[in-house]
């Protein structure tokens, strides 16, 4: 951060290690927060754990419950495919594309409402015009339609339509930022200095953006987790052999009579992501929200 | 009022135009087709298709084609379902849909408001944590996962509802997923009932009919309600919005031969007119409804007025 920021930053630092206490005083808060990278981990590690692919077959083992395989840990589904690997590659790609699609809302929205807010005027006026059009269409619909122009399961093409759409919120919350900081003597001052309004809005605005776009990311990730389950649920996501936690939820759906396991498993794992991602963005904003104070 | 209500109306025209629009460039400049899934067609087959649909003509002449049938309440032929039209397939799917959609509206509304309002009244015993536990869970999780739980659970093993489909008696098949598609909003509401109820609880209207030795529940039906309910009445378009994209999931968990099912399978096969058909639909539904909404609003507040 640069000289001109420095008061700004300060304050934010404060404020950073009264969150970070508060936050590390909510058990509940610390303890999903563990299981969150416990699961991460989980995933990243653990089908170097199991001897099967995520896609490889097992002819001698079809659709066997959990336990009662060797080496099939959380057992197969019907092609005989290895459920454990499988919903760890499900929880990888989920997490995965969440995190991208979270990463692509928050660039358009960060750039989209700083420059609509630090414009303002006209230009202002348009920009948000556009997203409040957008924001009364069901954010589903149009990532359906979305999915619909570009080929079906294309894993870019997922995170780009639900990132696309993503941004809306965080546009809105940044543009109300950039409207307070303009206002701010040392804005006023780097524009007294002769800084380009490109420069202002880099080195000076963004930076001091960081905190609440922080925490409004915590929130937004379960909320793609979501969304990519949906699609890949009503089969316009993920495409087979790939997996991700909806499709595999979808899945199990089909066999629930005879093989409540394959439903069971994978719902788990998302229940315990989106729960947990919930409490600490949660505990997130309840730290970093001065009424609480 | 009636003015007011008048203007809006004639305010959803332009915006579904734009939305019509939007959606019909937006779906035929992507790249394949309905028929291009399909085996590969004879070169020839592939022309008299195309022509039969009109799918020859320039882009701009067909949305004029498209947009002169809609003013005459002809949505086309689906490219896929051969022997129905889309109109044919709303006139089929709509009356399924509306009744999920209705009878999870009322469930939200008549448990999630006297959940909150128990849990206002109850405040920091047993019976407030175990709601706010309860809204925690079930708005952070997905139809698509509660759906096949709840059908595992009620179906599967303890036989009381069916797992799925739509036959008659109609009302049995409608429970699970009626259920499942409230499960969140019924939180929302709660939390949303039980916030505004203890701070109504604390205004000087309520401490002044206590005073005039009204008993609590007369205090609570007739001055804490109504006020009470405003921020629940201005959640509702939401709500509604919620919904109406929720039983897109709902009806392919449960098999219910309402519209959503359409929506979904139009897309996965790019039938142009079953998607933008459907698209129609669901966005007057939206618009009307939010006004719907937003004159009760007006209705039940006084101070709100429309110019």
């Amino acid at each position: 951060m640069s000289d001109a920021a420095v008061p700004a930053g300060e304050l934010s630092r404060g404020l950073w290690r009264e969150a970070g206490r508060r936050l590390s005083r909510n058990r509940l808060a610390v303890s999903a927060g563990i299981v969150i990278a416990l699961i991460t981990l989980l995933a990243v590690a653990g089908p170097a754990l199991s001897p099967y692919a995520y896609d490889s077959i097992d002819w001698q083992n079809l659709a066997v419950p959990p336990l009662s395989a060797a080496s099939h840990w959380l057992g197969t589904d019907r092609l005989g495919r290895d459920l454990f690997v499988r919903t760890l590659a499900g929880v990888r790609i989920s997490l995965l594309i969440s995190l991208l699609a979270t990463a692509i809302s928050l660039v358009i929205g960060v750039l989209w409402g700083a420059i609509a807010g630090y414009a303002g005027g006209r230009t202002d006026a348009l920009m948000m015009r556009f997203v409040d059009v957008l924001y009364s269409l069901p954010y589903l619909f149009i990532v359906i339609i979305l999915t619909t122009v570009f080929s079906r399961g294309s894993l870019p093409m997922l995170y780009v339509a639900i990132g696309a759409v993503g941004w809306l919120t965080i546009a809105r919350m940044v543009r109300a930022q950039t409207l307070a900081l303009k206002r701010r003597e040392f804005i006023e001052a780097a524009r007294a200095t002769g800084l380009t309004p490109t420069a202002i809005l880099i080195r000076h605005v963004i930076p001091n953006l960081i905190g609440p776009v922080a925490v409004y990311a915590t929130l937004t990730i379960p909320q793609m987790i979501l969304y990519e389950g949906f699609l890949s649920f009503l089969g316009l996501g993920v495409q087979e052999p790939l997996a991700s936690l909806g499709s595999l939820i979808n899945d199990g759906a089909q066999e629930m009579q005879s093989a409540p396991w394959m439903l069971l498993i994978p719902a788990a794992f998302l229940i315990v992501l989106l729960l947990c991602f919930t409490l600490v963005g949660d505990a997130l904003r309840d730290a970093l929200d001065p009424r609480e104070r | 009022m009636l003015r007011y209500g008048l203007r809006r109306i004639a305010g959803i025209l332009p915006t579904l135009l734009v939305i019509i629009t939007a959606s019909f460039f937006i779906i035929r400049l992507a790249p394949g087709g309905p028929f291009q899934q399909e085996q590969t067609l004879p070169p020839a087959v592939r022309v008299n298709l195309d022509r039969a649909y009109g799918l020859d003509q320039p882009l701009p002449l067909q949305y004029l084609r498209y947009l002169r049938g809609l003013a005459h309440g002809d949505f086309g032929p689906s490219f896929k379902l051969r022997d129905f039209t889309v109109a044919e397939l709303i006139a089929q799917g709509l009356p399924v849909s509306a009744a999920l959609g209705l009878s999870a509206m009322l469930l939200s509304i008549f448990v999630g408001v006297p959940l909150g309002a128990a849990a206002a009244l109850r405040r920091h015993r047993p019976a407030d944590h175990t709601v706010t536990g309860f809204t925690v869970v079930a708005m952070a999780l997905p139809a698509f996962v509660v759906g096949p739980l709840l059908a595992l659970i009620f179906g599967v093993y303890l036989h009381w509802l069916p797992v799925a489909g739509w036959e008659s008696p109609f009302p049995r098949y409608l429970v699970l997923p009626a259920v499942t598609l409230a499960l969140p909003v019924i939180a929302y509401i709660a939390r949303l009932t039980r916030a505004s109820l203890l701070e109504v609880l604390r205004a000087n209207f309520v401490r002044t009919a206590r005073a005039r030795g009204l008993g609590p529940w007369r205090v609570l039906w007739r001055h804490a309600l109504a006020p009470t309910l405003l921020p629940v009445v201005s959640y509702l378009g939401p709500a509604i919005a919620f919904v109406v994209t929720g039983s897109l999931v709902v009806e392919t968990v449960f098999g219910l031969p309402g519209t959503g099912r359409f929506l979904v399978q139009g897309a996965i096969n790019r039938d142009y007119s079953l998607v933008m058909g459907m698209v129609i639909v669901y966005g007057t539904l939206l618009l009307g409804l939010n006004l719907l909404v937003d004159l009760l609003y007006g209705w039940l507040d006084p101070r709100v007025r429309h110019e």
